[in-house]
């Protein structure tokens, strides 16, 4: 099919989505689940899975989602940290359901769940 | 469209291919499925990432690792510890991207860090094969904005404001021959991609070709629209397989997007292109040469004037431009020549490629403003010579090169600075030599290739390159004068004077470069009859000394059975007798050397 420039401008928005990945520079917020062993067997996969859905359905393209090991406290998985501006806030027992709200509230509207972080949890 | 949070690249070059990186893949895309990951992560046959010393090479993103020397066996422990678990497994990593557990994106590495890409920007970076990647990183966006906002007139202006001058060799400005090219009338007009890439060790048109072959299509469609040309040919080696079905992969997506064909964006301006086989013919890199091969005809280099640009294919004005030229192109259009005239040095603009080979530690695909030293090309990206062997020199250009040593190494690389040390950029080919290298053996290389390629169309080429070899022949196999040096500079300059086209003209160069700075090593050839490294083999001698016990391990190995234990009885009582080289049999292979047991090392090469 021929294209047109408009189709081409398209194309080219819809093609750097995926590509933006490879860029180095672009990521404004990194997401990193852990998934050692203890994350794995608590169910970080699904979790993982939600975040990567809602983060493409929400065509989030500067945000990186990276995995890492066991970062000993395997009480607490499945976890993961979300690296936004200067801050790292750390999301502990999470489900696939929380982890999509965290996207939603934490990343696009900038508003930390507290009731989920790590120090909400460990005061309990 | 499918999102993905991981993106696994790995080089479909052809270096890393050589080594089976189309098999890793297939096992990549085997081991995500049976993790049942396949649809999170994707893997994707990228163009040369340059490094290929370090092939068959595999990046994964989001964070940029660098995976060096894989083997299929190492596929199963990536795809379940780095992309399923998130570990990433550092002993298949390269060397320099991890420092002391801190591991590097493949950006902060050393090789990649000192480099800059304009002409290779998407090669290692997107699917050569997929024209979406390609428009994704601004592809095509330059040819939108040439037929959108621009008169042919301006296109060329701002390749002159560029500075771009041309990469195939010469280095003639790109902005003047577009506007030569346009400054003919005819009913029809070329466009000419010279993509027969000849000089050994260089290779960075087929990397293009392969990594990034829509950069091509648009740059010379832009060609097209700047000199009223109709239609566009590349002429590309048969050699280069994988370049060959990417460029076709590319035109038929080109066409099926309307980039390439009749009246592109509803303009009034249409351009085709149709790639042309050559056999793999040197002198078929010579522009006219590359015409007459086009046609059907012998590639044989034409008498110029008339240039191409005036009577090229068919008779037809004809734009020529080498691949890097125009892969330059669309970055110039899009940023502006201003941008690119502010890289590099006074009279060389931009970037260049070279291909590092030899006897350096990093081989591969270098991209680097002009005006960085040698120095910094062979040590700091290079990594210098292996082993800890000394730099001897760098063969420049090619064939049509010369050799620079190491008092030249601070020299800012640029066309005339080149050219002034008796050496050229040619094509970009970078040969490092170490102390290791006979230089007289490196000239007898090159003209025998050189000797080979000539076309035979011209005397002085066709039987002056040939005597040249035949001389280079008789001095390292010792029989040489000292009046076959005198003869061998009086008929180099001869032959640079009397040639018909830039092959006959620049194929004694190597003998000139290597005449003017290492004469010691001709003198040691002609006088002395040594080689000063050992590698002419006519010059050597193997002897066995008195230290000789008469062990035999010598003997067992020669295969020439021509050591023989005729020498002075070591032992009365056995009457066992020392080993003796017959040195008219001998053929030199150094074996007996290797044999004879290191505490008695009795045998000696001269």
């Amino acid at each position: 099919m021929k294209k047109s420039i408009a189709d081409l401008a398209r194309i080219r928005q819809e093609a750097l989505k995926n590509i933006q990945l490879r860029d180095q520079n672009e990521a404004s917020c990194r997401i990193v689940v852990g998934m050692g062993t203890c994350g794995i067997s608590a169910g970080a996969r699904p979790c993982l899975t939600a975040i990567v859905d809602e983060v493409h359905k929400r065509g989030l393209t500067n945000v990186q989602i990276v995995q890492t090991g066991c970062v000993g406290m395997c009480r607490l998985e499945p976890m993961f940290d979300v690296y936004l501006g200067n801050e790292k806030v750390t999301y502990v027992d999470m489900t696939p359901e929380k982890s999509r709200q965290v996207v939603v509230e934490h990343v696009v509207n900038k508003r930390v769940i507290h009731e989920y972080t790590i120090g909400a949890v460990e005061n309990k | 469209m499918q999102f993905y949070r991981a993106h696994v690249l790995i080089c479909g070059g052809t270096g890393c291919t050589s080594s089976k990186s189309v098999e890793i893949k297939a096992e990549m895309e085997k081991e995500l499925k049976a993790l049942g990951i396949d649809n999170e992560v994707q893997v994707v046959m990228t163009g040369c990432f340059g490094l290929c010393e370090a092939g068959p090479i595999m990046i994964v993103y989001p964070e940029g690792t660098f995976y060096s020397h894989i083997k299929i066996s190492d596929v199963k422990r990536i795809a379940s510890e780095h992309l399923l678990k998130g570990r990433v497994v550092k002993d298949l990593l390269y060397y320099e991207a991890i420092q002391q557990d801190k591991i590097k994106s493949v950006n902060d590495v050393d090789f990649y860090a000192k480099q800059k890409r304009i002409a290779l920007a998407n090669c290692g970076l997107i699917d050569p094969e997929n024209i979406d990647e390609y428009i994704a990183l601004d592809g095509y966006q330059a040819l939108v904005k040439v037929l959108t906002q621009m008169k042919p007139e301006d296109v060329i202006e701002e390749v002159k404001i560029s500075g771009l001058r041309g990469r195939g060799g010469a280095g003639f400005p790109t902005g003047l021959k577009w506007q030569f090219a346009a400054n003919y009338e005819d009913d029809m007009k070329y466009v000419c991609c010279n993509a027969d890439e000849g000089d050994p060790g260089a290779f960075m048109d087929r990397s293009i070709l392969e990594g990034t072959p829509h950069s091509l299509l648009e740059a010379m469609t832009i060609a097209g629209y700047a000199t009223n040309a109709k239609k566009g040919y590349i002429y590309v080696r048969a050699e280069y397989p994988i370049a060959v079905k990417r460029l076709e992969i590319a035109i038929k997506q080109a066409k099926e997007y309307g980039l390439l064909g009749e009246s592109i964006f509803d303009t009034n301006f249409s351009f085709d292109i149709e790639i042309r086989l050559g056999a793999g013919a040197f002198v078929c890199g010579e522009e006219t040469a590359l015409i007459e091969s086009i046609e059907g005809k012998r590639g044989m280099p034409r008498t110029k004037p008339p240039f191409p640009a005036e009577k090229g294919i068919w008779g037809k004005p004809t734009l020529i431009n080498n691949v890097e030229t125009f892969a330059n192109i669309p970055a110039i259009i899009l940023k502006g020549g201003e941008w690119f005239s502010k890289i590099g040095t006074e009279d060389s603009k931009g970037t260049k490629v070279f291909a590092l080979g030899g006897k350096i530690t990093n081989t591969g695909l270098v991209e680097i403003p002009m005006g960085t030293t040698l120095r910094e090309v062979i040590y700091d990206i290079g990594g210098g010579c292996p082993n800890g062997k000394k730099f001897k020199a760098v063969q420049t250009g090619g064939p049509s090169g010369g050799c620079l040593t190491s008092e030249h190494l601070d020299t800012p690389i640029g066309y005339d600075n080149l050219v002034k040390l008796g050496s050229m950029m040619g094509s970009g080919g970078m040969i490092v030599m170490d102390e290791d290298n006979c230089m007289v053996d490196i000239a007898r290389y090159f003209l025998d290739f050189t000797c080979d390629e000539s076309c035979g169309k011209c005397t002085p080429c066709r039987e002056g390159t040939k005597r040249l070899k035949e001389l280079l022949d008789k001095i390292c196999t010792g029989k040489g004068s000292l009046e076959d040096l005198d003869r061998l500079e009086a008929l180099a300059y001869y032959i640079q004077d009397n040639s018909l086209c830039n092959l006959g003209q620049s194929a004694p160069n190597p003998v000139i470069s290597t005449l003017v700075h290492f004469r010691d090593e001709y003198l040691a050839h002609v006088i002395d009859k040594k080689c000063p490294t050992g590698v002419c083999k006519d010059l050597l001698h193997y002897t066995i000394t008195d230290k000789c016990i008469g062990c035999g391990s010598c003997s067992k190995v020669c295969p020439q059975g021509c050591i023989e234990p005729v020498g002075k009885v070591i032992n009365e009582k056995t009457n066992r007798r020392a080993y003796v080289i017959d040195s008219s049999k001998c053929i030199k292979c150094g074996a007996c050397m290797d044999a004879c047991p290191p505490k008695v090392s009795a045998i000696i090469r001269q």
